[in-house]
């Protein structure tokens, strides 16, 4: 999946005269965490975070100086330079800049100008419907040798009995690489059959088989 | 409580058959109603035939397109894959011949129920055809392929205008009766269900509230897979009181899956005939509180259809018309005539043993769990009615 599917165009954006003050009104009223900080050009020059926005602002204890600090511009407290994605860049790829980085925010930028923001939310999000968690599904997991072939064998076991598979995702078993473990979402309610035929297969299953004790 | 109750059932209701080897049977129906024959609670004057709903009525909530799919399939007239875009023709929901004339009568079984009630003929109806919660505006799924649930709460809020109370306590999620009104302020749903971790349909979450002027008006107790009887019943109870209170609802409807028992093949919860006493008199006592006695019972899901579903359902019968549950044994006549059918040995009595559950090892932490669970569902009918 692309960048350019999950990110939103219509971003909110400052100057880098900009004061505090409009800073902190913006964050407010739009409910966001960032603004991008850009030229007349759109080309990003900085970022400001609600927490940049926060730690210069001052506490109410300096009431005098307080007028004066929120006049301060945005490129007095905005971070630059700024780590921007392309659109079509793909989500994992932003994935690991939020985890390498522990930035929360990303400025999407083509032609060196802003069309875009991808947020952790927005990441969290995808993640969700790659997990195919939000569509009607049963969960199945199987442990496979891991082995070139093995993915197309246990799905034509859900292919004859005509069962709809919503979401695949593979996983490392443990810390053995002689093993995955295949996660399946398929459409439907009543899995036995499949887990029969998966069984007869020589499958072992990792959900379901945990019963604590015989259901007869 | 005694109370006057009618009986939906003729023998039009067991069309809806998918094949020999499906799980979701109507002879459990039969088997309910031999059993309340059985035991001499069940009347013949009692029983009512179910109508037919009619293809306006089911548009009250199912798509023109889809009943038109429906009839099609059901008469052989659909291309090979015509019908994956409505859920038909899968394993779990597969074309049978007449179905739409079927799923017709199940839903129109749950109008009659409706009818009987809201005409003050009756203060209760039971409708063990009907349940069908899985079932979308234009899509069938998990069995389900008219919601009669869904259709007849449209058809109360037209007619009658009435504010509903649903609750599901199959051991599925109540997804499509649920979506059906997740906007509305009028319908307030709860689900209590196994989590949908693993099982199917994988929704049901807490912070499913509804949404726009419905928020708070969907509820949603997602409880752990090996949950047993006292931590069913403590999370259930808690949450159908307190919502009863929040909502003050105009007339109940209940949806009696009997698939959270511990026999059933298709779900993890290991729960045994006791909450199938203690679901009906709930609804009963709630009903009788806030609605005057309107309380409209469905059947559901259910899949151990010998050992589990009639005697789950025949409950909530006898609850319904002498305000209690049986006890002791089952009628010999009911056992002797179908223990030759059953490829298990039938139950001789309406209670359970409690042996009948496995040892669970992490029962503290289950219950805990789902403690934390109805605290978190009911987050905010406290903070509105305190
Ligand atoms: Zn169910």
């Amino acid at each position: 999946m692309l960048v350019e599917e999950i990110m939103n165009p219509d971003v909110i954006t400052l100057t880098p005269d900009a004061t505090i003050a409009e800073a902190l009104t913006v964050l407010h009223e739009n409910r966001i965490r960032h603004i991008p900080i850009v030229d007349d050009q759109l080309h990003v020059i900085g970022i400001v975070s609600d927490r940049d926005v926060r730690d210069a602002s001052p506490s109410i204890l300096q009431k005098d100086s307080a007028e004066k600090v929120l006049q301060n511009e945005l490129k007095s407290i905005m971070s630059h330079p700024v780590v921007t994605v392309h659109p079509l860049d793909f989500v994992e790829e932003v994935a690991s800049i939020f985890y390498d980085e522990e930035f929360a925010c990303v400025p999407v930028v083509r032609d060196y100008k802003l069309v875009g923001m991808v947020t952790e939310k927005d990441m969290l999000y995808t993640l969700i419907h790659l997990t195919g968690t939000n569509v009607q599904s049963s969960h199945i997991e199987v442990k496979v040798p891991h082995k070139p072939g093995i993915l197309p064998e246990v799905a034509s076991v859900f292919g004859k009995r005509k069962t709809n598979i919503t979401s695949v995702l593979v996983y490392p078993f443990k810390n053995d690489p002689n093993y995955k473990i295949l996660v399946f979402r398929i459409q439907t309610m009543n899995p036995m059959p499949v887990i029969n035929d998966l069984r007869e297969c020589g499958y072992e299953l990792m959900w379901p088989n945990n019963m604590t004790g015989p259901k007869s | 409580m005694k109370c006057d109750a009618s009986f939906v059932f003729s023998d039009a209701m067991l069309g809806y058959h998918f094949n020999a080897d499906h799980p979701f049977n109507q002879k459990r129906v039969v088997l309910a109603k031999e059993l309340l024959a059985a035991a001499n609670t069940l009347d013949e004057s009692q029983i009512i035939a179910p109508k037919k709903a009619t293809e306006d009525e089911l548009a009250l909530f199912h798509d023109r397109a889809y009943i038109q799919a429906i009839k099609k399939a059901g008469e052989g007239l659909l291309q090979d894959d015509g019908g994956l875009e409505y859920g038909i023709g899968t394993e779990d929901t597969p074309i049978f011949q007449n179905m739409h004339d079927a799923s017709s009568y199940l839903v129109g079984g749950t109008l009659t129920a409706v009818d009987a009630v809201l005409s003050g003929k009756v203060s209760h109806a039971l409708n063990l055809g009907g349940g069908l919660h899985h079932g979308f505006k234009r899509r069938a799924a998990g069995f389900c392929i008219y919601n009669d649930a869904a259709v007849a709460i449209k058809y109360i809020r037209e007619k009658y205008n009435l504010k509903v109370l649903y609750v599901d306590t199959d051991a599925h999620h109540g997804d499509g009766v649920q979506w059906a009104f997740y906007e509305d302020p009028n319908v307030c749903t709860l689900s209590i269900h196994e989590t949908g971790r693993y099982l199917f349909p994988g929704t049901g979450n807490i912070n499913e509230r509804g949404i726009k002027d419905g928020h708070g008006y969907a509820f949603n107790l997602p409880i752990d897979a090996f949950t047993e009887d006292d931590s069913f019943l403590q999370v259930y109870e808690a949450a159908f009181k307190e919502i009863a209170e929040y909502f003050q609802p105009d007339i109940i409807i209940t949806q009696n899956g009997a698939d959270a028992h511990c026999y059933d093949p298709l779900t993890h919860l290991c729960a045994t005939m006791a909450i199938y006493e203690k679901i009906p008199a709930l609804a009963h006592e709630l009903s009788h509180t806030y609605c005057n006695g309107k309380w409209i019972a469905l059947g559901g899901g259910g899949y151990d259809s010998w050992r589990v579903v009639p005697r789950a359902w025949a409950q909530i019968w006898n609850v319904m018309t002498t305000g209690k549950h049986k006890l002791g044994d089952i009628p010999e006549d009911w056992l002797s005539k179908w223990q030759m059918e059953s490829p298990v040995s039938l139950p001789a009595t309406w209670q359970d043993d409690k042996n009948i559950v496995p040892t669970i090892p992490r029962k503290k932490d289950i219950t805990e769990k789902n403690y934390k669970v109805l605290q978190s569902a009911l987050k905010y009918t406290k903070h509105r009615h305190t």
